[in-house]
Formats: C-alpha cells, structure tokens, sequence
C-alpha cells in the first residue's frame, strides 16, 4: 500500500468503527479514532499474512488499550483477516468480536487484551521469546496515556530495557483524555517522552500523531541496537468525527442513528 | 524416612525438564534462591529469566513467551503469584488459555518465620475458581518432580502449589496421574482426603487411630482441579464418613472441592480440618502448624469427631 492508499485505508477504518459502535449500540469510538494512524501504519509495516494468521516467524501486534477493539477489527478485516460481516456481530452473543480482543476467537488477534497495562508485558515477553530462539519477530504494542497510570506499564518499560529488546516498538496513543476527564485531572501522568527516555527507550515524539506520514517515518527510523523503540503520538480524540473530536464523553458511548450518519458523511470517500 | 522441601524437589525437577525440552524457560521475580528456580538456572543460565521485583509483569511476560512456542514455568512466593498477580493470572493466561505454568512456592502456614504476610492460605481458592485452571498440590519432593513432568506435558495453564518446609519423602512409589487422587491407606471407618504436606499428617494421623481400633481410609488428593470425582464420591459412600486435611483455609480449597462433590451424592458426616478462616503467623514452621491444630495427633482427635 502506498501512502494516498493507506490514507484511504484509514478512512475505512473510521468508517468500520462507526458502524461497529453504532450497530452494538456501545464500545469505544473516541480512543478507537484516536488511533487508526498509529495501528493502521503499524499493520502496513508488519510481516502478516491475513491467509496464514498463524505463521510462526510472522510479527507480532498487541493492543494493549484493548478497548480501542473497533480499530484493530476494522484494520485486521480491511486487510482480509475476516469477513467484514462479523461487524454487524460485535459486541454480540456469540460473536467472535468480543467488547475486548480475543486472540483465541478473531484470526490476527495475537494476545487478548483490555486489561489495562497487561497488554504491554505480554508484549515484552513476546519480543524477549523471540530474542530467545534467534528469531527476527518484530513486536508492536500500542497503549493509551492513561492507561500509562498502570505501574505495570512501567515494570514492562523497565524489563524492556533490561532485555534489550530492540525488536520491540510501544505506540503510545497520547490523545490526552479517559473516561473521568483528561489526563491532568485525573492523574498528571507528567512528561511522559522524559519517562520514557529515562526507561531507555529510543523516544520519538510526533507533535500530530494523526499525520499518517509522520508516523510512518517514526516505524522506519532505525533505533539504536539494544534501545526499545517508543512513539509518543500526540492525537485526537475521537479524530475525523467533528462532534466526537476531544470530547471525553466519547471514550465509551456508540453514536445513535442519526450521529452514525452524520459520521459517515464527513469520513466518506 | 529422608526430608526434602518440595520446592528443592521442584528446582531439581526443572533442571530435569530442561535438559530433555528446550522450550522450557523459567521466570523468577527475585527469589530464585528461595523457590529453588537456581538449580535451573545454574544448568540453563540462558534459559532463567529474572523479572526483578514486579510478579505482574513476570506473569503477563510468561503469557508472551508462551505465545512464542515456549513453555514458561513461573515462579515467585504463592501470595504473590497467586494473590499479587491474580488478576493477570486470570485475564492474560487463564482467559486465552495459554500454556504457562505457575509453580508457587512458600504457600501454606509451614513458611513458617516469614510470618502471616507471606503465608499463603488462599491461593487453592483463588486458583480453583478460574476457568480452565488445573490445581495441583503434591505431597512430596517425588510427587512434585511427576507434577511437574505432567504439567509440562499437558498444554494449558497449570498451578502447582509449592511448600518451604523440608517434610518426608515418601519411600514406596506410586503413579502419577493429574485428576486422579490416589489411595495410600485403605480402610472402611473414615474416608481422609488429604493434600499437599497434610498427607504425611494424615498418614500418621491414621497410624494413631489404627492402634485406637479406628481404620481411616487415606486418599492423596494431589489434583485440586479437576477433582477426581469418581475416587471421592466411592470412598465417601464406603465410609459414610468425610474429613478433608489441607494447610489452607477451610474456605475454598480442598474441602470444598470434596464437598462440591458430594453435595446431594453421599450421604455422610463431613468435616474441613483446615484454616480456620484466619491469618498465620510468625514462628518455627512445626510450631506454627501445631498452633493452629495441624499435626498428625490433633488431626486424629479431629477425625474423632465425625465418628
């Protein structure tokens, strides 16, 4: 995919997230939104083959802000993974969509998750297993800021580094905001690019995490041998939605009939 | 009879398992030299993973590693593994099933000196009552080398409950087979499940009863889950009499395993010989285990009881 392609790519995802949440009548759109650059580069990157999702030499993803579900189903299905008719079931009885990643039901889905700060340990040792028997697995992780309150977070920061493990790149979705308001006034999470220098990672930070070329340029810049790489991608909430952007009452509500519509619209083309 | 604490038993079984399958690794957080994981890694130094003080992440790393084709076996204290790190227990290993085994160590009041923070009386429970988690409890340093062996094989999450206290190894030899209890002493007045240390007690326990005219049945329920229920619901018809031995609490643990399965089976006399739904304490492990009713003749007075 070139980049104008993986743009519109992007927009689908959007779009398959704005249907998702509206059909169930719930979930996340506005962290879901916020992180379609991020997931949707990482995926353009990765080695993965939506026919053989069990290849064991292939790379690894891990959402660790499981919650953020929409954005991964809508990538993984854009890129042939599954049917996209499984859309209409999220969030259903029987669904293979759970509310949170279930790698044991969706084809692609590497590690469940939406337990926050646990997603990122099991990426750690994901990388460290890969390190272990020689293989060139590269692993990919993408958290929220908040869920950065997590000390877990930082005890896989910390073995990160210890293990050296320059196959591991952690995406942060820095849109600024959770469920009880934005980040300052829940929890100042101070400057993370600072935290994550000082946990050694190689540290980039993209002032506008949505710019699908920057991220871009973040996956490829080479880290230094044995540094983790981290992006700090400050985004948007609820990004390409007019009325969800930066708004925190869009982090766990679906839009009703009419809000899908006018969504759909301004994501069209 | 020789002593040996079955997690010396498990480090030396690890060491075992490593050198006939590469894809066991071994994940500490600090305490390899206490939960015996150092016999592993002094034979497998690249193998050994330390996570430092941070059982969380020890234990969603393992779920990685498992990922990868790997065979993880996690260790640190039980009130930790199993308590600290529970939630990531549940969610990043038991949920998606993965193959990962817990091997917790210093569980039960036998810690001993530590003291009621880090004696472990609910880890059965917590363990027992996540879907799809195999619970084992083995009763000596040789029944600890087969569970181990056995976990290794089979693929899922396994925990296996581990004790500090060096307590006999048990000289005639027996199979070994998760889910299925084993009958070490036959007898038709009183059916003894016991697990863990609290077979040795319950083994003597029964010799005293013997010479009191008093013949106990002694089973060894080394799989907490699944339970043999088979093995369970026969004795306890054969004796119309029930008591459960383990050094946890009487709340979630072996006892009640037995009693969910007898519930509305067996007609009988029932008693949890147990924690009494408190904390431990600080002190040598065999005192300890006596102040709170746990050696061979306060268990024989219990059985008593139901007679």
């Amino acid at each position: 995919m070139n980049t104008a392609e993986l743009k519109q790519f992007c927009r689908a995802v959007r779009r398959d997230i704005i249907n998702m949440t509206a059909n169930a009548g719930s979930g996340h759109p506005g962290g879901s939104l916020s992180a379609v650059e991020l997931m949707s580069a990482i995926f353009s990157r990765m080695r993965v083959d939506p026919k053989n999702p069990k290849n064991p030499d292939r790379d690894r993803f891990v959402l660790s802000k499981g919650h953020a579900a929409p954005c991964y189903y809508g990538v993984l299905a854009e890129l042939g993974f599954f049917d996209k008719a499984e859309f209409e079931n999220f969030r259903q009885l029987h669904s293979i969509l759970q509310g949170h990643p279930d790698m044991k039901k969706v084809p692609g889905v590497d590690a469940s998750s939406g337990s926050l700060g646990q997603g990122v340990s099991i990426a750690v040792g994901m990388a460290l297993g890969a390190k272990h028997q020689g293989k060139d697995v590269k692993v990919y992780a993408v958290l929220g800021d908040g869920e950065c309150q997590e000390g877990q977070a930082w005890e896989a920061f910390m073995a990160a580094n210890h293990y050296k493990l320059d196959n591991l790149t952690v995406a942060i979705d820095n849109n600024g905001l959770q469920i009880d308001g934005s980040n300052d006034e829940v929890m100042s999470l101070g400057s993370l690019g600072d935290k994550l220098r000082a946990f050694g990672f190689h540290t980039i930070e993209l002032p506008d995490g949505n710019d699908l070329e920057a991220v871009l340029a973040a996956l490829d810049e080479p880290t230094e041998p044995g540094k983790p790489k981290a992006i700090l991608a400050h985004t948007v909430k609820g990004k390409g939605v007019s009325f969800m952007e930066n708004q925190v009452g869009w982090h766990g509500k679906a839009p009703n009939a009419e809000q899908r519509q006018q969504a759909l619209k301004e994501l069209e083309g | 009879m020789s002593e040996k604490a079955t997690r010396a038993a498990y480090g030396e079984a690890l060491a075992e398992l490593g050198a006939v399958n590469d894809k066991v690794v071994v994940l500490d957080a600090d305490l390899s030299c206490a939960t015996m994981t150092v016999t592993f890694k002094k034979a497998f130094p690249d193998r050994h993973f330390n996570a430092g003080i941070a059982e969380a992440n020890m234990v969603n790393m393992a779920a990685g590693m498992s990922t990868m084709g790997l065979i993880p076996f996690c260790s640190t204290f039980a009130v930790f593994g199993a308590g600290r790190a529970y939630e990531q227990v549940r969610n990043s290993i038991a949920y998606p099933r993965l193959n990962v085994k817990l091997a917790m160590t210093h569980a039960g009041l036998s810690v001993g000196e530590d003291g009621g923070s880090h004696q472990a009386i609910e880890d059965l429970a917590l363990m027992r009552v996540i879907p799809g988690m195999t619970v084992l409890c083995p009763a000596d340093a040789k029944e600890t080398r087969k569970a181990v062996f056995a976990a290794a094989e089979m693929d899922g999450p396994v925990y296996i409950r581990l004790a500090r206290l060096a307590t006999p190894v048990f000289e005639e030899d027996y199979p070994f087979e998760i889910g299925k209890a084993n009958v070490l002493r036959e007898g038709g007045d009183v059916a003894v499940f016991a697990t863990g240390l609290m077979v040795t007690e319950a083994l003597e326990a029964a010799k005293l009863l013997e010479a009191q005219g008093i013949h106990a049945a002694v089973i060894n329920v080394h799989t907490i889950k699944p339970i043999d229920a088979a093995r369970v619901t026969e004795y306890a018809q054969k004796c119309g009499k029930v008591v459960t031995v383990e050094e946890h609490s009487v709340i979630g643990g072996l006892g009640d395993a037995v009693a969910d399965v007898l519930m509305g089976k067996a007609d009988c006399r029932f008693k949890k010989i147990g924690i009494q739904d408190c904390f431990g304490q600080s002190g040598k492990a065999k005192d300890v285990l006596k102040e709170y009713g746990l050696t061979a003749p306060q268990i024989a007075e219990s059985i008593k009881e139901v007679l």
